[in-house]
């Protein structure tokens, strides 16, 4: 019942953290509501940029990852993110700041239709990036909803849960819009660094120290390989580093760097960031890793008795025995499942709360998209300037709430592995975006006909992969099965991963093909750049 | 292009394939060294960035 109860501490906590941003709020115009009046100081703008990046994934799904694949996640995820990430923001986030700050841009999308002087092509783009980036609003319904259920042992349904955690995300973004968002994401940031370090010492006393633990693991021929990287390939492993590249592209993070008070904010969240990175993903993986030797908590005993089942009969069972032994093995819970076992009941009732901050990471997104509504469709097609700054606010926060009403009414009626898929192939596409944003402030001959055919091209090649991972299903044995060879060539193939193409994870080739199709098409459509006033606004003369 | 360069190499040390199937010594007695590498890489990508802050920073954009 503890664990509940902190649950719902925590809600009203971070609803309270709402009504207070409220109250501090100063203009009420549709910059103090969406970017906080561009007015966050350092430590706010570090943590609750570093909280906006990180997913649900980074505490639940790092540990599961790690569970099944060993210490690779780390090198897969956290480096590579800590050598991209800051560096975006150093390169581009940088002068998004600047060009907002100039000249009042409040979404990457009023960016792009300045820099390229296009307008349609602004809502393609507008349209690409929200149909991306709902998923994730619906995940995160699901995941609350599943958590309260759980936390409660059932006490609270799904569907009362999703409801409670829809209204508390809802609350705090309607009344405290970016402010409120931003010290919420603060607060969450500040659970998630303190959770790491307390559960590694804690379960790490309870199972007698580490040391014996990795030794036996090492001894074992079925774990010996987590703790090394031999299950992958350097190409997979070289594929994941373009998954960073779609930080800087997703709207809520673009939107988030023109909150900043000053531009030396920047500096302390680009240095500090990759110290984040390892204080929440170190014990997240490490954790991930060692729970395959604790056979002694009944629940992961089941986990690892599923895995090696799969692993030996795998390809003799049928379908619906392999997937729900598959769900059986799911590492996502893996955490939940070490602490109960080994740590007292206040650090799970903690984690409980930590695992909420988690899944409601969905804040910033929700935000983000009711900015983006607001001003590249509301304002754009002449709302503001009949109904003034007043009714845009509103029309936000009118958003905010249809927004989460759907995203609830369509977590209780589709499956969630639709969703996870969308997702998993969000990040994908984001990155497919990136080139939009280097274009558009490196290149002074970038024209919005190459932005077009980045946005159609990011949009075709992600419903491509998707429709083709529902039609070919993934092999039951751990081998990957061609979808498409040329000669003795696998271009395409199907693993229980998902899709690669020629060994690489499609963000390769999609993020390529983006880059060659806006140097390519622009170089076709001179005629097309932007006046000189334009381009001097944004390369000098 | 300095700057170029220690990215380039960074990117580069990222892909340690010279540690790819070695798990042993194990850092600290309980990090298997892959792991530990990617911890140290980390906090060497912050003294970079450090440094690429103190260095390049664009306040022409100030």
């Amino acid at each position: 019942m503890l664990p509940a109860v902190v649950v719902f501490l925590y809600l009203a906590a971070v609803l309270s953290i709402g009504l207070v941003a409220r109250s501090t709020t100063h203009r009420g115009d549709a910059e103090d509501y969406f970017l906080a009046g561009r007015s966050l100081g350092p430590a706010v703008f570090l943590l609750s940029l570093f909280g906006a990046n990180m997913t649900a994934f980074s505490i639940l799904g790092a540990s599961g990852h790690a569970f099944a694949n060993g210490i690779v996640t780390y090198g897969l995820m956290a480096s590579s993110s800590a050598l991209i990430i800051p560096l975006s923001l150093f390169t581009i986030g940088t002068r998004l700041w600047a060009l907002g700050k100039r000249h009042g841009f409040m979404t990457p999308v009023q960016m792009f239709r300045d820099r390229w002087e296009c307008g349609h092509i602004g809502t393609v783009i507008f349209i690409v990036q929200a149909i991306l980036l709902v998923p994730y609003i619906v995940i995160a319904v699901m995941g609350g909803g599943t958590t309260l259920a759980a936390v409660s042992n059932g006490l609270v349904p799904f569907w009362v849960g999703g409801a409670i955690v829809s209204l508390v995300v809802m609350g705090y973004v309607f009344l405290g819009g970016m402010r409120g968002t931003a010290w919420v994401n603060t607060f969450q940031t500040m659970l998630f660094l303190s959770f790491g370090a307390i559960a590694v010492a804690v379960i790490g006393t309870s199972m007698g120290g580490f040391r014996q633990a990795m030794e036996s693991m090492l001894a074992s021929p079925s774990s010996a390989p987590l703790l090394t990287r031999e299950r992958v390939s350097p190409l997979y492993f070289f594929s994941y580093t373009f998954i960073p590249l779609s930080s800087i592209a997703f709207p809520h993070i673009g939107i988030f760097c023109l909150t900043a008070r000053r531009l030396g904010h920047f500096r302390k969240t680009i240095v500090l960031y990759p110290i984040c990175m390892i204080a929440i993903w170190l014990p997240s993986v490490f954790l991930g890793v060692i729970a395959n030797q604790a056979a002694d908590v009944p629940a992961v005993a089941a986990k690892i008795e599923a895995r090696a089942t799969l692993a030996a009969e795998g390809a003799t069972l049928s379908a619906e025995r392999r997937d729900d032994l598959r769900r059986q093995a799911s590492g996502d819970d893996v955490i939940l499942k070490l602490v109960e076992g080994y740590a007292p009941v206040w650090l799970a009732s903690l984690l409980g709360a930590a695992v909420m901050a988690a899944v409601m990471a969905s804040d910033s997104q929700i935000l983000a998209l009711s900015t983006m509504f607001t001003e590249d469709v509301f304002t754009f097609y002449r709302g503001t300037a009949r109904f003034g700054q007043a009714v845009q606010v509103q029309t936000g926060r009118l958003f905010v709430v249809l927004l989460t009403v759907v995203a609830y009414l369509i977590a209780l009626e589709m499956p969630q592995s639709i969703f996870d898929l969308a997702t998993q192939y969000a990040f994908a596409g984001y990155s497919s975006l990136a080139p939009l944003l280097v274009a558009a402030l490196f290149w002074r001959g970038s024209t919005k006909w190459g932005a077009l055919a980045v946005t159609v091209w990011t949009a075709a090649a992600v419903a491509a992969i998707a429709i083709l991972q529902s039609i070919v299903p993934a092999p039951s044995s751990g081998a990957a099965t061609a979808v498409l060879s040329v000669g003795s060539l696998d271009v395409i193939t199907r693993s229980a991963a998902g899709t690669m193409v020629l060994g690489l994870l499609p963000v390769v080739p999609m993020t390529m093909i983006s880059a060659l199709l806006m140097i390519v098409v622009s170089r076709m459509t001179p005629s097309s750049q932007p006046g000189a006033a334009t381009l001097a606004r944004y390369f000098g003369t | 292009m300095l700057a170029w360069l220690v990215f380039a190499a960074m990117y580069v040390l990222h892909q340690d394939v010279w540690f790819w199937r070695a798990a042993r010594p194990l850092v600290f007695g309980f990090l298997p060294l892959g792991l530990a590498y990617h911890a140290a890489y980390t906090i060497a990508v912050s003294l970079m960035l450090a440094w690429l802050v103190k260095h390049r920073w664009p306040s022409h954009l100030d």
